[in-house]
């Protein structure tokens, strides 16, 4: 029952940030502030993890497929289509549930809690669309950027490991990464990408929003956003996965 | 002119507020005050619809507050004004900001409009030098009156105040009372403050209404205050030695 009411709130606060803002150029402001917080502030964990998994995506592979009948250029391959298909889009996704859903959760959870969002709805703002609008318009412009610089840099770390690893020779690897490349991978990569953003923006704006309490209940709202937000991309992962590649 | 008609309100089954008829008068520094959980805070967030009244009404001179929507009501919102009693600053935004935000929001004033008003603003809260501190590195007394130049920026007709003094020394205490009352008769709006200090009563209170258990108990003036047969009453307004000091002899 609990659920249902959740849900129900939710799509009514998602009824009330689409409304009509007071001022367009202030939202347009926030958006571009959201995106440098919420995307740029993003980039050095992204890399980091791209790269590394990048390098352990191709080192596994080379050493579960050391079987005669498979061409070695195969590995390249595989590691090419895990990066692109489920890696860039979906586990950069959870990575940033963790880090930018909490991030908003707690500071419009904070907001509420020492009642600057009442001051925002006293002075006639609408608080929900001020607050979470330009988060989930930053959101969705910005991941997909990180999630193709992800894709480049996974797939230069797996090169990485080829070579300095040598368990597949470079050359090999390289024609495997350009194997049957086909553009609608990355398309439907960017596709999950930007509903996922969708769904850390505005699952985490939704826990800050309706935070009740003190600062204890601001640390749970932002941990429940992270676990909320995970949950519902591992689900349409699984929904988007099905409608988009079958 | 604010008017609250029969405003009832309870949380969980638990009545806060009861059947509280009251008027607030415009031009005048209006005092709510009673002893702490009575439910002045309830009260005042139940006018600005920041908690939803069980029944009742309100009426902002001859607008009916409680039956508007959230667009009707945000029309009424752009012309009020709220000191929270927590100040309520916005965290991410230095002083000048704070102050520039409603300006920025509803006006279409020019940049250097806009940027004397928020110095006339903090002028007028005799704060001078403060735009590009933080709240965080602002002390209680400060904050309060950056929030009172924020709700004043933007000319409200109507002015609400949640304990604008407490938790300040006494000379600030009373310079924050002052501030307000003279800004209420400059602008001649309606301004309703909640506190339970008497000193403000004595200082600024044009009319006093005393909310005892979420019951309206007596309304009256500063002067009145301090000869009434009101039980609750009396033992709120002599609860101290110093104010038992002046108190008159209603009884021979
Ligand atoms: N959201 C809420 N849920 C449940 N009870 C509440 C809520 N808000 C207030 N109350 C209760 O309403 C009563 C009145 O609270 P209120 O904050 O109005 O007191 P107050 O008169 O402003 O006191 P103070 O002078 O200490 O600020 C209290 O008993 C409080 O516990
Ligand atoms: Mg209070």
């Amino acid at each position: 029952m609990k659920l249902f009411y959740h849900i129900g709130r939710y799509f009514m606060l998602l009824w009330i940030i689409v409304q009509k803002p007071e001022k367009a150029s202030i939202y347009r402001r926030q958006i571009i502030v959201e995106l440098d917080h919420l995307g740029l502030e993003s980039l050095g964990i992204v890399a980091i993890i791209s790269v590394f998994m990048g390098a352990v995506v191709t080192i596994q592979t080379a050493f579960n497929t050391d079987h005669p009948l498979l061409p070695i250029y195969a590995i390249g391959f595989a590691t090419r289509q895990s990066i692109i298909l489920e890696f860039s889009p979906t586990v950069i996704s959870l990575i940033l549930a963790g880090k930018v859903g909490s991030r908003i959760a707690s500071e419009i959870g904070t907001m509420r809690v020492t009642e600057q969002i009442d001051a925002l709805e006293i002075m006639g703002v609408n608080a929900a669309g001020y607050l979470i609008l330009p988060k989930i318009v930053a959101s969705m412009i910005i991941n997909p950027f990180l999630v193709v610089a992800s894709m480049f840099l996974g797939i230069f770390g797996g090169w990485l490991a080829a070579g300095v690893t040598g368990v597949v020779p470079l050359g090999n690897f390289v024609y495997g990464i350009l194997f049957e490349f086909d553009p609608f991978d990355v398309f439907y990569a960017l596709i999950k990408t930007v509903v996922f953003a969708l769904i850390i923006a505005s699952v985490s704006g939704y826990f800050g929003f309706y935070t009740r309490g003190g600062a204890l209940q601001v640390g749970h709202s932002s941990t429940r956003a992270v676990v909320f937000s995970s949950i519902y991309i591992i689900i349409f992962n699984l929904i988007l996965t099905q409608l988009l590649l079958v | 002119m604010i008017r609250v008609e029969n405003l009832s309100k309870s949380f969980d089954g638990q009545p806060v507020l009861r059947d509280v008829s009251l008027a607030f008068v415009q031009g005048k520094t209006n005092l709510i005050i009673g002893r702490s959980g009575s439910g002045k805070t309830v009260l005042m967030k139940c006018l600005v619809g920041l908690l939803e009244a069980d029944s009742g009404q309100i009426w902002y001179d001859d607008r009916d507050f409680s039956s508007l929507g959230f667009r009707g009501r945000r029309l009424i919102r752009k012309e009020l004004g709220m000191l929270f009693q927590g100040a309520a600053l916005f965290d991410s935004m230095n002083v000048n900001d704070n102050i520039l935000f409603p300006l920025n929001m509803f006006t279409n004033m020019s940049h250097k409009e806009k940027q004397q008003r928020v110095d006339f603003c903090l002028d007028r809260v005799d704060l001078q030098n403060v735009h590009h501190l933080y709240p965080s590195d602002l002390s209680g007394g400060m904050k309060k009156r950056v929030a009172i130049a924020r709700a004043i920026a933007i000319k409200p007709r109507y002015l609400f105040c949640d304990e604008p003094n407490s938790g300040l020394d006494p000379p600030t205490a009373i310079l924050i009372d002052k501030l307000i009352s003279e800004i209420t008769s400059e602008l001649n709006i309606t301004t309703v403050v909640n506190t339970h200090d008497m000193n403000s009563v004595m200082e600024i209170g044009d009319t006093v209404a005393f909310i005892h258990r979420g019951a309206l108990w007596w309304t009256g003036s500063r002067k009145e205050i301090l000869h009434t047969g009101n039980n609750e009453l009396n033992q709120f307004v002599y609860a101290t030695e110093l104010m038992r000091t002046i108190k008159p002899e209603t009884r021979p």
